[in-house]
């Protein structure tokens, strides 16, 4: 085999190989991409169905536990509007009233957003940036601010 | 007093390094040995400096001196002395420490080892070595300096996060670094190679060891992380396709493909431009992972601290070392010289396919891992691309990697005999066909993609020890010849064997916890009985602990054999730290080698049932050996490296002078390698 053909053998490879990951990046992008809202970009409706995220605080007073110890409802909110959410499954450990978090799953025909997975941050210091994005959109920075304080405070 | 030796000794190390990134370069460019020799004492200068600086924190660390805002910040003096001293890297500024220290260590150890290395080539790669420190060591005094001082002191410290406090995480960080900074040493090698435009099979000699040894430290590491992510979030996910475990799944896969195409340069004197291209980006992922995890963009328990300074430092410094030796490359790398000819099927061409595989595979999860930080930045959206989408493009991927990594260790360097290979692997292509059906036929609802990797695990361990049966001659030759042969085959091939029958190992976990796992959340009253996967577990009661820095509830929880005895016992625990507040779910796992049985204990109950408590019990089948595979993996690179042919001084640049020598006749000498 020349040079010359064993060169063009493997650039044909090489495209192949380009050509195979962009067709299986594409395709799966299409199907697999979760966008992220906050409660107020959802006040609109017609997400039903679709594969989302939601991003806000856990409304404090609004977890309630199911008699089967495995299902949850709560409600997430951006200070502005709220969404009614129902998990099975298992909270995280830091998932807690007033905290930041983040819910993925769809809207059912009620109205109510069912999550198949909860999100909650891993370290009381932080907040997930989409969580505090949609809460200063919300027009609340304060709220931000004065957990921001909150936590500064808690330090010694 | 100590905590400022350090700080100063990190200043010191500073300009060592910076003496030595430049003298050594000029000196390989005039020739002068003098200015060329300065490069090894100052690289062991530097090691010893940045150790000074780190044992000053470690220091600072274990008698608990908070004077020091590092240690106020993320230590507590109850706290157990091995989380005090994995408190050094369990947050931005300690690890950073860290990572420039591992940096200095590959920079020393080269130094040290480098006796056969030509004068310049040595120069180079230190001095390269050398720019890279200067930037981060620039980096950690510029922006996150661990030796902060607060005046005046308080009592006691914030305690770091109660989920870093763990032995599995207590080594990850380490482990990883080691892998992720490793990888600098290829990159060093590869612009010095560039600089000098000259690669050869010794290159590629010098620079596998080094390679060898990041890639199995990086092994370790991301399995470490992975079984911490699987006994401690609570349900057992041992993978989540996270942006951070990407991060380090992206050097991993480049330098597995590096691994491979350097075995090309070093048997056949061909692949060169391309191996050195991967040198460069093997590291280079290494410092886009630092620059996801340590800037902030994303959210994860290794995001400690969100300083924008932080992020656009690393970017910049990202963009020198990527950018400038890419350009490095193009303008030096049409000098390297075309080498061996060789046919499609051969030896080089099944390390190809590997390679074209590893760097698809790379692409694809970059491409997923950075288009929602894209998209973000381009104000397109906040978007999250989630575990179908890897599956998707990651899997069908690697199915095909899998099946030729049986084949290519059976071909000949050159010319390949694609048939006879495949007929030396009968007995494996027999075994992975009754694996298959067996699977099939006892998937009990499972998935038919179990079946899939099921059988490919099969063929990945079968064709692996039916590649050493072959080698040492078993069933072919008396038994005490085959003896013989296997204990003068050389280190690289028992490596590669084990290397291999690790992915195997690691596949058959992964198809086994992904296709078989069963769960049961419910109430469960002290009495009570759950029962999972055929065995019943009884729940005995919850009993208050105290442990060092929290108190915990701790579950006890019986496991019974079919006529109702006891035969084993599981105590997970909910433990509060007392600094924090923050409460930790500790699992508890009894494990057969086959199978884990998985209990976490959650909340109470509540006033429904005020003696109930939520209770997880998970089967996880073949999950240990997800982790056994990757440190079969991990010694495969161990054993390799024990190559004669790696040992100090023996390689002299005998080959490179007769380059036919190596692609004639496949003898068992060799033939070791891959």
């Amino acid at each position: 085999m020349t040079r010359k053909r064993r060169r063009l053998t493997l650039l044909g490879l090489a495209l192949l190989g380009l050509f195979t990951a962009t067709a299986l990046v594409l395709t799966a992008l299409e199907d697999n991409l979760v966008f992220f809202f906050s409660p107020s970009d959802l006040v609109a409706g017609g997400f039903e169905g679709q594969r989302i995220r939601l991003g806000g605080l856990v409304e404090p007073g609004s977890v309630q536990r199911g008699g089967d110890g495995v299902t949850a409802t709560f409600s997430v909110t951006d200070t502005a509007h709220t969404v009614a959410v129902t998990f099975t499954g298992l909270l995280p450990d830091l998932f807690r009233e007033g905290q930041g978090v983040v819910a993925e799953g769809r809207f059912g025909p009620d109205g109510v957003f069912r999550a198949t997975d909860v999100l909650a941050k891993h370290d009381e210091n932080y907040m997930p940036p989409e969580v505090d994005d949609a809460l200063r959109r919300a027009g609340h920075p304060d709220q931000v601010a004065a957990d921001e304080t909150a936590v500064l405070e808690a330090r010694p | 007093m100590i905590p400022e030796i350090g700080h100063y000794a990190l200043v010191l190390s500073l300009v060592v390094a910076l003496v030595q990134s430049v003298i050594p370069m000029i000196g390989a460019n005039r020739g002068d040995a003098a200015w060329m020799e300065l490069a090894r004492p100052a690289a062991v200068a530097q090691f010893l400096l940045v150790a000074i600086a780190f044992s000053a924190l470690t220091h600072a660390y274990v008698v608990s001196d908070f004077s020091v805002l590092n240690v106020v910040e993320n230590s507590h003096s109850a706290k157990p002395l091995i989380y005090k001293i994995s408190g050094v890297w369990g947050n931005h500024e300690g690890s950073m420490l860290l990572w420039v220290l591992i940096l200095a260590v590959f920079g020393a150890a080269v130094a040290a080892f480098g006796d056969s290395l030509p004068p310049s080539l040595l120069a180079r790669t230190l001095a390269v070595q050398a720019m890279i420190a200067a930037g981060f060591l620039l980096f950690v005094l510029g922006t996150s300096n661990p030796f902060m001082r607060v005046d005046p002191p308080p009592l006691d410290g914030a305690d770091l996060n109660p989920l870093l406090q763990d032995p599995g995480l207590a080594f990850h960080p380490p482990f990883l670094y080691l892998g992720y900074v490793g990888f600098s040493i290829a990159f060093s090698f590869a612009v010095a190679a560039l600089i000098e435009g000259r690669i050869d099979p010794a290159w590629a000699r010098w620079v596998r060891p080094w390679t060898l040894a990041a890639w199995s430290a990086l092994t370790v590491g991301i399995a470490l992380g992975s079984w911490w992510a699987y006994y401690t979030l609570g349900w057992g996910g041992w993978w989540f396709w996270d942006p951070v475990e990407n991060a380090s799944l992206l050097p991993w896969l480049a330098g597995t493909a590096l691994l491979h195409s350097a075995i090309v340069v070093e048997k056949r004197d061909a692949l060169k431009a391309w191996t050195v291209l991967l040198a460069i980006v093997a590291f280079s992922l290494s410092l886009i992972g630092t620059f996801l995890v340590r800037s902030g963009v994303l959210t994860s328990v290794h995001a400690f601290a969100v300083d924008p300074a932080r992020g656009v430092f690393i970017l910049v410094l990202l963009t020198i070392a990527i950018g400038g030796s890419l350009a490095l490359y193009a303008w030096r790398a049409p000098v390297l010289k075309a080498g061996g000819l060789f046919q499609p099927i051969s030896r080089e061409g099944a390390l190809i396919l590997n390679n074209l595989l590893l760097s698809t595979a790379t692409a694809t999860v970059l491409v997923g891992t950075l288009y929602p930080i894209f998209l973000d930045a381009l104000d397109a959206g906040k978007v999250s691309v989630g575990p179908p989408f890897f599956n998707a493009t990651f899997i069908p991927l690697m199915l095909p990697l899998v099946v030729a990594m049986g084949i290519g260790p059976m071909l000949a360097w050159k010319r390949g005999d694609l048939l006879g290979a495949l007929g030396r692997l009968k007995l494996a292509a027999l075994v992975t066909a009754a694996v298959g059906l067996a699977t099939y036929y006892f998937r009990s609802g499972g998935p038919v993609m179990a079946v899939v990797g099921m059988a490919v695990a099969a063929w990945a361990i079968a064709a692996a020890i039916d590649e050493l049966a072959g080698r040492i001659g078993l069933g072919r030759l008396p038994p005490g010849e085959s003896l013989r042969r296997a204990a003068r085959l050389p280190g690289a091939a028992w490596g590669t064997a084990l290397a291999h029958a690790g992915v195997g190992i690691a596949i058959a976990g992964m198809t086994g916890s992904g296709a078989w796992m069963t769960e049961r959340i419910q109430y469960l009253a002290p009495g009570e009985q759950i029962g999972i996967a055929g065995t019943q577990v009884r729940f005995d009661e919850v009993i208050r602990v105290d442990g060092a820095n929290y108190v915990a509830d701790r579950g006890v929880f019986s496991v019974l054999s079919d006529d109702g005895r006891v035969v084993g016992q599981l105590f997970p625990e909910r433990r509060r730290f007392l600094v924090s507040q923050r409460v930790i779910t500790h699992s508890a796992i009894r494990t057969t080698g086959l199978a884990d049985l998985y209990i976490a204990l959650g909340d109470p109950a509540g006033e429904d049932r005020p003696d109930a408590w939520t209770v997880r019990v998970y089967h996880h089948p073949l999950v240990p050996w997800i982790w056994i595979g990757c440190v079969v993996m991990a010694l495969g690179g161990v054993v390799s490296l024990s190559d004669r042919r790696f040992r100090v001084g023996a390689p002299a640049r005998r080959r490179a002078v007769a380059p036919g020598i190596a692609g004639a006749e496949p003898t068992p000498a060799t033939r070791g390698g891959v």
